[in-house]
């Protein structure tokens, strides 16, 4: 297994080395490492596969914007990708400004303004697609388990590997962190976690069905991050609302100016809040220091053989650790995200204390 | 610092998917999963149970088993006992028996064996007797030729006889 892993991070490496050569290097004679980094894990309306001869292999995505003036529109990025500021229907992609790299809209006195703008980007479809293998893992487990009785014997191969790893995260978890009730949360916080593992794990595979930086992105861990908002707070025991409007703490800390209960209600939004910014942060880090180590070989390419050569091996060898790690982190920051989630729950959990 | 602000479309895309998703497999995924794999726990708990408990049956059978193999192996032993005291019993009460009716048919014997020789002595007596008369007689008949001496005879006879009487 473990031998296997390491061709497999070879392989990503040499993978992930393509594409950035093809469109960076060839266009501006000189590599900018950040220019790559940025553009990787920013998002696109367009997904650039490879190229090859000069000619790029991408896929054009759905713009969908809503206008206030003319309403709703859906086109084909293509339109608006052939050139510099080309425009299509009133809109181009601002190379500029505020709104650098997005779509905007040209009204009649050539005010550039945001419209609605819901198109199906890089990362949008990366998260579909993501979508579909997380629902299709889980489906075809469960399948398995409507089919089966309690007396059948226990599942073998891809089956029992799910089992185990939905009950390590249920049992370990989700049971040992809320407690008694825990059956309510469950669903959600098993979601969360093989929403955010498939997610990550897709963001290493640098080739097309996978490569998005979905969980990089903070759009994306902010959902999540309400999400556990809303199950913490929403479903909060009358204890748990009582030690943050009322904490057992001397009288003069929460009386005349509510000290304590504000401490206490501003922790309410950091704990989410902590969790959005860890798991975008972990994962962007993780893709950024990977096409950095990457960029290395570009950029060395210009500095002569010998150091080209050796700076290209040590790349590799970096590239390679750091794929190895960031298996590593995708597992642990999803099962930290499931965990912090479930610990604060079990906080909002808490029965009156008997004294 | 566009990295730091989440963007509106990818919110609303991230809202949708994961609702779906979410209510996807809270439906029909992960409730089912692990409802089964707790059944199948309470399944295997349950077997445990039973099985422990069959096995504690079967100990218990065993153990019957054996303290009726033991009872029985003590009849045995108790049968074996006795039918040895029955058979001395019964021997030496034969041999009793056997005696007495030894007894009694030698006494039988020695009883005949005394009338018989008593019957001996008798006719041997009576033959002396007979033999004594005879030769008696003989003698007698050879003493007595003569009158004289017949006379002498009976009156010796009578003589004595007469003594006899006398006394």
């Amino acid at each position: 297994m473990k031998i296997l892993k390491y061709i497999f991070g070879i392989i990503l490496c040499l993978m992930m080395a393509l594409p950035i050569k093809a469109s960076n290097h060839s266009e501006t004679g000189k590599v900018d490492a950040k220019e790559i980094v940025f553009h990787h894990v920013q998002d696109a309306y367009e997904w650039h596969i490879t190229s090859w001869n000069n000619k790029h292999v991408t896929i054009s995505l759905p713009i969908i914007v809503h206008s206030k003036e003319s309403g709703w529109h859906c086109f084909s990025s293509a339109h608006l990708l052939h050139g510099e500021g080309e425009t299509y229907e009133g809109f181009k992609i601002a190379t500029e400004g505020n709104y650098e790299g997005k779509v905007v809209e040209i009204k009649s006195n050539g005010e550039e303004v945001r419209p609605f703008d819901i198109s199906i980007t890089k990362t949008v479809l990366s998260l579909f697609i993501n979508c579909f293998i997380v629902i299709g893992i889980i489906l075809y487990t469960a399948r398995w388990y409507k089919k089966s009785s309690p007396d059948s014997p226990a599942p073998k191969g891809f089956i029992g590997f799910m089992e185990m790893f939905i009950m390590m995260i249920e049992e370990d978890v989700i049971k040992s962190c809320i407690g008694k009730d825990y059956k309510k949360y469950s669903p959600y916080l098993l979601t969360a976690f093989f929403f955010i593992f498939i997610n990550n794990i897709m963001g290493l595979i640098p080739v097309f069905p996978g490569g998005g930086n979905v969980t990089g992105n903070i759009a994306i861990t902010l959902v999540l991050a309400v999400c556990t908002f809303i199950a913490v707070n929403v479903f909060g025991t009358k204890e748990y609302w009582k030690e943050i409007l009322w904490p057992e703490v001397p009288t003069f800390l929460k009386c005349p100016i509510p000290l304590m209960p504000a401490i206490e209600l501003f922790g309410i939004f950091t704990k989410p809040f902590a969790l959005m910014i860890r798991l975008f942060a972990n994962i962007f880090a993780g893709h950024s220091i990977i096409l950095a180590l990457t960029s290395i070989i570009f950029v060395t390419a210009s500095m002569g053989a010998a150091i080209s050569t050796s700076m290209s091996i040590v790349s590799v060898l970096f590239s390679i650790f750091m794929n190895c790690v960031e298996v590593l982190v995708a597992f642990i920051q999803a099962y930290v995200f499931t965990m912090l989630s479930s610990v604060f729950i079990g906080m909002s959990r808490v029965e009156p204390h008997h004294h | 610092m566009s990295l730091l602000v989440p963007d509106s479309g990818l919110l609303f895309w991230m809202l949708l998917s994961f609702g779906i998703v979410f209510f996807v497999l809270a439906k029909f995924g992960f409730p089912i999963i692990t409802k089964m794999v707790e059944e199948r726990k309470q399944y295997i708990d349950h077997s445990l149970v039973i099985a422990k408990e069959a096995n504690e049956q079967l100990a218990n059978i065993k153990a019957e088993g054996e303290s009726i193999l033991a009872k029985a192996n003590e009849e045995q032993m108790r049968i074996l006992k006795e039918a040895g005291e029955a058979r001395e019993r019964i021997v030496r009460e034969a041999k009793e028996q056997a005696r007495i009716e030894g007894d009694k048919l030698l006494a039988e014997a020695r009883r005949q064996i005394q009338t018989e020789k008593e019957d001996a002595i008798r006719d041997i007596r009576r033959q002396v007797a007979i033999l004594s008369v005879d030769i008696a007689e003989k003698v007698l008949r050879k003493n007595l030729d003569t009158n004289k001496e017949q006379m002498q005879m009976i009156d010796r006879m009578l003589d004595e006889l007469t003594n006899v009487s006398k006394n």
